[in-house]
């Protein structure tokens, strides 16, 4: 491989770095409208009236807009596929707010500051509600945060609002509680039964949520936005606003990150609503606190793990029941959910039952959704957890237990075809997985042996090692669909327009690797023009770890094509049949080398003088199957007895993700989602005043990891090769998140004997644990 | 009110309001390198040089740069294109919306250990650049690149 497994710089990287006016904010149309939200100061609340007379007749004001200017439809703001398996439980504006931060009112001004002014002027009375802000208290509490009785799901998704459930999804293969009974009966046997919490996080990513949009001179609504799906953007804001698809266009600018927060909709439908009723430019910035407050978070969640095994360590049942808390909105609740149990659970695929029952509950807080990870690293804490108390009660080395019951190649799990994304799955036979090896691999590089259970101690300070392994998805199988077009230009280079949306990853330049590696020329003859719905074909987005998996391939199948064209019209040039030549990425040659003519002299024949055509090729694939990357991670941390601090002081990860397209880019999205997971297991934790009000709303209060907080982190790439990816690839963007909070919790079990069941593992929280 | 300030080296008139932020007229005036993140000087995206030391532009009221001397990313970024190919082939700008204000801050730091006010090794260049967040790269294959372009062993 030539221009594959090969680390090239992003595309952008020059412009990036220089700091190029690239991004929403920077190319907004100087006379942009400035518009500003008014939001909810009550967790829960009805507007018993709202005035806007005098906002309106401030100077410099063009508009102000509440529930009773906008059109009453519901929507999901997910970003999702459609159908969508989210509910359809969200309105523009709402007569009822649910969340402190969720929208009472629009105002689009002249500048900044007239908008703020106007936002002061408005007079909301409030019929102030009871909230809901206790996940555990949720289900069937008397108030109720969806009353209204026009909000809906696409499908069966156990929508049962007036119960403030959002969704819920029950499975089981074997009779769990007939094996678990005989287990606990079993003096040859061990049963685990404990429960976990993990809390919400905040993605961070460092551009805030911005939107501009503005009509064409055809009359026609143009959206440029710092988005991770345009397709579904364009979708949903022509459902909503009632404009056809085919008035809409969107773009999607470079963005400055994501992590799942920019795959839902938030600004988007504010800016058009604002352009499409005033006919000018406008623009929604959103405030650092308002990206704590008012769009997404992690689902919290409470599990109850159950686990038998016998005493020799052969898993005989796993059972999860889980609490799942969606806060105001349903986005992401039963998916995010399902992906908890079917991205954690057939790593242990030997078992003779296996259960899931999950409730996801409506809360008053900010709405959780897609956040790396999506569901499966709160079931990787809770299970990998678990699986080391396991190994404690057996008496067996916790890498042992892994061993003993891991999947393997060749190997399934009935679990694939059972749960889906939001519905059945999609059965698979794992073709790639390296999981023992990176299980082995990673054992030795941390010494495992040498420091498992041996507790050494510096002062109060005491060193622990602990272990996860971990499994993720590439793309969503059957469901979620990536296209790319080529086509070559007359000095021999190509265009590539993929739908697929590169939110900072670099996939840009991934998915130009793979091209030129099909075509044979280099990755700096493939120009890439992505995520704009006028220009590109169409792509679900940039979500779910599909891009290299799912994109990858329809650009490996457009560029064979692109290759199979050339050659044909190659070999017509030169008077041959197209089995009679070969093309080697510039020239188009005669088998017996008695002829050729380049690619570029080829291209300017036809596009000038002779057969005149356009050399173009397409590819669309959907993946049917989602095959796992895998992860296994390994940590020493020190506890300090007197703090309670736990400083990580090694971090090893060994991972399988099939071949890395780009081994740089590959490294950093291993080593970025450590450290986002690290947070996650340490400190990192929204948090709510008793009243509901957001506290960490800022970049002081809600800490994220600072470089002085990076350990030695150590990430290796296993070779392996998954037959159905594009040159070998599976997904890299999730994988690495999963595993922090349970290794970590484990290594500091190690360290101090001390079980921290819920995240994150502050100093206090292990503190107080180890004074009782 | 008017103030003037000398920007990546030319001397600006400009009208601003006394309660403008730097940031805010820095981007106004088309030096779009300056981003906006976190609205609270906790991240670094906002990094300008002034007078050639580091500032959070969000934090500084424009009126009281008159006279001044400003220096963004813009205006460092032929000088810093070793920094620059050493940050891109570790790949890690990704999003890149921390990466301006980091390379003001790089640029200000290796002046610092040019002139023996930092000291050259890991430790010194991180606690340096602690203020700089980035939620992307986890920070390590930003330090590969950055040691490398100062040479720290």
């Amino acid at each position: 491989m030539r221009e594959v497994k090969k680390s090239v710089p992003k595309k952008d990287s020059y412009g990036l770095i220089r700091g190029k006016p690239v991004y929403t904010d920077d190319i907004a149309p100087r006379d942009s409208l400035i518009v500003k939200v008014l939001r909810s100061p009550h967790a829960f609340a009805r507007i018993k009236s709202i005035d806007t007379s005098e906002a309106l007749t401030m100077s410099g004001v063009e508009l102000v807009l509440t529930y009773k200017d906008v059109p009453r439809k519901p929507i999901t703001r997910a970003g999702q596929g459609y159908p969508e398996p989210s509910p359809y439980d969200k309105f523009i504006l709402d007569e009822y707010v649910r969340y402190v931060g969720d929208e009472v009112a629009v105002v689009a001004a002249k500048d900044e500051r007239t908008a703020e002014e106007a936002l002061k002027k408005i007079k909301v009375e409030y019929d102030v509600l009871e909230p809901v802000l206790d996940f555990e208290k949720a289900e069937g509490n008397p108030s109720v945060i969806h009353p209204e009785d026009d909000i809906f799901p696409q499908f069966d998704i156990g929508f049962d609002p007036k119960r403030n459930i959002a969704a819920s999804y029950e499975m089981e293969i074997g009779d769990v509680d007939e094996i678990i009974k005989e287990c606990e009966e079993d003096p040859d046997c061990v049963v685990v039964k404990d429960r976990f919490y993990t809390q919400a996080q905040a993605h961070v990513m460092l551009e805030p949520h911005a939107s501009f949009a503005y009509i064409d001179m055809s009359g026609r609504l143009v959206i440029v936005t710092s988005t991770q799906t345009p397709f579904h953007v364009r979708r949903q804001v022509s459902m909503v606003l009632g404009i056809p698809i085919k008035d809409i266009r969107v773009i999607k600018p470079r963005i400055g990150g994501g992590f799942g927060g920019k795959q839902a909709l938030h600004g988007e439908l504010i800016v058009s609503l604002v352009t499409w009723k005033t006919k000018k430019p406008a623009k929604l910035v959103y405030t650092r606190r308002e990206v704590f407050e008012a769009t997404y978070t992690r689902h919290p969640s409470r599990f109850d793990v159950t686990l038998a095994a016998t005493k020799d360590g052969k898993l005989r049942a796993i059972a999860y029941d889980v609490l799942w808390d969606t806060g105001a909105y349903g986005e992401h609740a039963l998916t995010t959910l399902m992906v908890a149990g079917s991205k954690t659970l057939p790593m242990y695929n030997k078992v003779d039952g296996v259960r899931f029952r999950g409730k996801v509950v409506y809360t008053n807080h900010v709405p959780a959704g897609a956040y790396r990870g999506y569901g499966a690293i709160q079931g990787n804490f809770a299970l990998e957890s678990a699986m080391d108390i396991l190994a404690e009660k057996l008496g067996m080395d916790p890498v042992e237990l892994r061993l003993k019951n891991i999947i393997r190649e060749g190997e399934t799990s009935p679990i694939f075809k059972i749960m889906g994304e939001g519905r059945e799955g999609t059965d698979m036979i794992i073709k790639s997985c390296k999981l023992e090896q990176a299980i082995r691999r990673g054992a030795e590089i941390i010494n495992w042996e040498k420091k498992f259970r041996k507790r050494e101690k510096r002062g109060s300070k005491v060193k622990g090692v602990g272990m996860a392994i971990a499994m993720q998805g590439s793309g969503i199988a059957n469901i979620d669909m990536g296209s790319a077009i080529i086509k070559l230009n007359d000095d021999g280079s190509f265009n590539l327009l993929v739908g697929a949306t590169d939110l900072g990853t670099g996939s840009d330049t991934i998915l130009a690797q793979i091209a030129a590696e099909v075509l044979g020329v280099s990755t700096d003859d493939i120009i890439v023009y992505s995520s704009d719905t006028d220009l590109t074909p169409f792509d679900a987005g940039a979500y779910a770890s599909s891009t290299t998996y799912v994109s990858g391939n329809a650009v490996r199948i457009a560029a064979e094509k692109m290759k199979k064209l050339i050659i044909e019209e190659g070999a017509r040039k030169l008077g041959l049949g197209p089995e009679e030549v070969e093309f080697d990425g510039k020239v188009i040659r005669a088998k017996d080398g008695s002829k050729e003519v380049t690619l570029k002299e080829l291209a300017t024949v036809r596009y000038y003088t002779e057969d005149q055509k356009q050399l173009i090729a397409d590819g669309s694939f959907v993946g049917p199957e989602s095959p796992p990357p895998y992860a296994a991670t390994f940590v020493e941390v020190e506890v300090d007895t007197e703090t309670g601090k736990v400083d990580v002081l090694k971090y090893v990860s060994i991972l399988d993700i099939g071949t890395p397209i780009n081994p740089a880019l590959a490294r950093i999205q291993a080593e970025g989602g450590a450290v986002q997971g690290i947070g996650m297991a340490l400190y990192e934790d929204v948090k709510y005043s008793s009243s509901g009000k957001l506290l960490t709303n800022n970049l002081m209060y809600y800490k994220i990891p600072s470089r002085l907080d990076v350990p030695d982190i150590h990430v290796e790439f296993l070779e392996s090769y998954e037959p159905t990816g594009p040159f070998g690839a599976k997904s890299v963007a999730e994988i690495g998140i999963d595993t922090p909070p349970a290794a970590i919790a484990n290594a500091v079990y190690d360290a101090i004997g001390v079980r921290i069941k819920s995240l994150p593992l502050t100093p206090e929280k292990v503190f107080f644990a180890m004074k009782k | 009110m008017k103030i003037k300030v000398k920007v990546n080296g030319e001397w600006k008139e400009w009208e601003i309001d006394p309660s403008d932020y730097l940031l805010d007229v820095l981007r106004r005036e088309g030096y779009l390198s300056v981003k906006r993140a976190c609205d609270t000087g906790t991240c670094g995206a906002c990094t300008v040089l002034v007078d050639g030391f580091p500032a959070l532009s969000c934090s500084v009221l424009a009126a009281t740069m008159d006279g001044h001397e400003i220096t963004t990313a813009e205006g460092i970024a032929d000088e810093m294109e070793e920094y620059i190919k050493a940050l891109a082939s570790e790949g890690a700008e990704q999003c890149g919306f921390c990466s301006p204000g980091l390379m003001v801050m790089v640029y200000a730091l290796k002046k610092e250990i040019e002139n023996g006010k930092v000291e050259k090794n890991e430790e010194a260049v991180k606690r340096y650049l602690i203020g700089n967040l980035c939620r992307c790269s986890g920070y390590l294959g930003q330090q590969r690149a950055i040691f490398k372009f100062l040479g720290v062993k």
